[in-house]
């Protein structure tokens, strides 16, 4: 390659056909290793989805396709299901959502549009060091900090306010434990926020000057461009976003096995513990004998997983396109 | 092979500058709960002959995996191995060390020692039944006591541990409810409550939960000086959890009796003992592959045994073995353990 470079700059000080010939071989090689890199990445993700599966296949033999729709996580029976879990990750991740996109949509139009100069660097680099924080630190914040605050102030109130009222009161029944859906919800919204934050910069800044100068031109208030130019003009990316941060948070384990609670029950309540696929595989799998019906549940979970977050990629992927045509 | 060479390379020259001939490295992994005191004999030891213990707490069910698959030398566990489990698998299981499990609380008002509880109560409290601090059940066993009227927030282990298959098979003897509804398990599934990562996962959701209350290993406790409670133990008494209950407990478990050392001392019928008292065990392997490394296994056990090695253990708030017990191993050894020519490795 650097040859074929050379021999372009230093252009008459060799001829032509030398150079190509260099080509001739360095060329192949380079397309080959790049059809290897790509074909890597399917094989991997091939392997990957295999063996997870192939691990869980005796799980999904002993219970059937029971074990989606079963509440029941019993280890002392060996009666295992994954409803339990999947009702965990989605309800954490969706709360994650709700809470981090007002967030991100905030601190990206600031951070485009309104944040004086010496403001802009600080606050963007805020954001980028949150998502540079590991889990555990996460964790250990939210466990140590986050849920004694939650369980202090934040609940108690709430419980008195909302407690006795029929339907809504189903949501935040329950002792102030601290630790719950809701908690997990605000660490994983937390870690999701500088993913979505990121890409809605991008997209903001991506929209084309000129328009939202006419806009401005026609007097359009701030928050009419960014209503009617800017987020129009990103949808798509933008749903993109609030997917990719979706799926960040379906897999997060380490944090979110710090402040869920860790039970296996269903419970409609915000403040109830619960348990996701990735915490309950982190909780169990030091203790899954070999060959154990344990062990290939857990794998089983694993492959749940791998669907679910298959699924949430595909919709925005569809969602994307609808957008577009 | 190189690596292998390489090894016994360090391990030959190591045992030079120790002065002993036959020092071998030697591998083990498994129970989290007695990996403070095996590392402190390791490093005791070490000094001593050369030989180097690499003790990897991962769990349980790790170790036994560990040592089913022979990726080390012994492997470790907190509960027993069912005797098929080991007959199929050539092992020989003996005890180490004896642990116990201690409740603790977080209430406004109660110190520690001060709060009484029985089985059955406890057993209720973890089943749902038994919701507030103020119940009778309870009050009625601490007429002195204040009690609030907060909700009892039960707390558990989330990651499987040996911890809970102790507490649980202390939950199962004292209530019947509890053996048909919930069982005993490195992790079961629990009726009520929040679990919580580790013993220090426990320790921190129960100071954060006014109403709380938890089970950790009595030497966690202990180091942390957390509020512990009484226990009403099989004799009809209220026990503070101490040294001498655990030794009361472990003394009168019917050693001799129980097959591959799985002598239950569970809910001791002792006047002094503590209900909630297990021993660890280690797996060895009777057939071998590494002689030596398995040869050193045992000596390195035999020295532990000793007061020596007894002390450390003390010093860490673990209750060594009866010395009856401990002849039993050592003639185990002897008996069960043998190298491919069929001779005795020790």
């Amino acid at each position: 390659m650097d040859a074929t470079v050379d021999g372009m700059r230093s252009g008459s000080a060799e001829p032509i056909s030398k150079a190509k010939g260099t080509g001739r071989i360095a060329d192949p090689i380079f397309v080959t290793l790049l059809w290897a890199s790509g074909i890597f990445v399917l094989i991997l993700l091939g392997l990957i989805i295999a063996e997870l599966f192939k691990g869980g296949l005796p799980a999904l033999q002993h219970f059937g396709l029971d074990f989606i729709w079963s509440s029941a996580w019993n280890p002392v029976t060996e009666n295992f299901g994954a409803l339990v879990m999947i009702y965990g990750t989605l309800f954490s991740a969706i709360i994650a959502v709700i809470v981090a996109l007002p967030l991100s949509f905030g601190i990206a139009f600031f951070l485009t549009e309104i944040a004086p100069q010496p403001l802009k660097r600080p606050v963007g680099v805020a954001v980028q060091l949150l998502a540079a924080v590991p889990s555990i630190i996460y964790g250990m914040w939210g466990f140590f900090v986050v849920v004694p605050l939650i369980a202090a102030y934040v609940q108690p109130p709430l419980i008195d306010l909302f407690g006795d009222l029929p339907v809504i009161g189903a949501l935040f029944a329950g002792p102030p434990l601290g630790s719950g859906m809701l908690t997990a919800g605000l660490i994983l919204a937390v870690m999701i926020l500088p993913f979505i934050t990121a890409m809605f910069v991008e997209t903001l800044e991506s929209v084309p000057p000129m328009l939202k100068e006419s806009a401005y031109g026609i007097g359009a208030t701030t928050y009419e461009v960014y209503k009617n130019v800017s987020v129009p003009y990103g949808k798509t990316a933008m749903v993109g976003a609030i997917m990719l941060g979706l799926g960040r948070a379906l897999g997060e384990t380490m944090a979110v096995t710090f402040v869920i609670g860790n039970a296996t029950r269903l419970s409609a309540s915000l403040f109830a513990p619960g348990a996701t696929i990735a915490s309950t595989i982190a909780n169990e799998f030091p203790e899954a004998p070999i060959g154990s019906l344990k062990l290939t549940s857990l794998l089983q979970l694993g492959f749940i997983l791998f669907v679910i977050s298959f699924i949430v990629l595909a919709l925005s992927r569809a969602l994307v396109r609808s957008r577009l045509d | 092979m190189k690596l292998t060479t390489a090894l016994g390379v360090i391990a030959v020259a190591g045992s030079l500058f120790a002065g002993s001939a036959q020092a071998v490295d030697f591998t083990g992994a498994g129970a989290s709960f007695p990996a403070p005191v095996y590392q402190s004999w390791g490093a005791k030891f070490k000094e001593k002959t050369g030989a180097t213990l690499n003790y990897q707490s991962i769990g349980s069910g790790g170790g036994q995996n560990q040592i089913i698959n022979r990726t080390v030398d012994f492997g470790a566990s907190d509960a027993t191995v069912p005797g098929e489990k080991l007959a199929a698998n050539n092992l020989l299981q003996f005890p180490t060390v004896i642990g116990s499990v201690v409740a603790t609380v977080n209430l406004d008002g109660v110190t520690t020692n001060q709060l009484k509880l029985t089985g059955p109560v406890l057993a209720d409290i973890y089943l749902g039944k038994i919701t507030k601090w103020n119940d009778k059940a309870i009050a009625d066993l601490n007429p002195g006591v204040t009690l609030p009227s907060n909700a009892i927030v039960p707390v558990y282990r989330s990651d499987s541990s040996g911890t809970t298959a102790i507490f649980t098979s202390y939950l199962s003897a004292v209530s019947p409810d509890w053996k048909s509804k919930v069982g005993s398990a490195t992790s079961v599934q629990w009726p009520t409550g929040a679990g919580a990562k580790g013993n220090e996962g426990v320790t921190g959701t129960v100071k954060n939960t006014k109403g709380g209350i938890g089970y950790v290993e009595f030497i966690y406790a202990a180091a942390n000086k957390l509020v512990v409670t009484q226990l009403q133990n099989k004799a009809g008494k209220f026990v503070t959890p101490e040294v001498a209950g655990f030794q009361a407990a472990a003394a009168s478990a019917d050693w001799k009796g129980a097959k591959d050392f799985a002598a239950s001392m569970i809910d001791a019928p002792a006047p002094e003992a503590w209900p909630i008292v297990s021993p660890t065990y280690i797996l060895l392997p009777k057939n071998p592959t590494n002689v030596e490394a398995s040869r050193e296994v045992m000596k390195f056990f035999e020295w532990a045994y000793t007061k020596e090695g007894a002390d450390i253990a003390e010093g860490l708030h673990y209750i060594p073995l009866p010395a009856a017990v401990v002849e039993q191993v050592k003639a185990a050894f002897k008996a069960e353990v043998k190298g491919p020519d069929g001779k005795p490795v020790l």
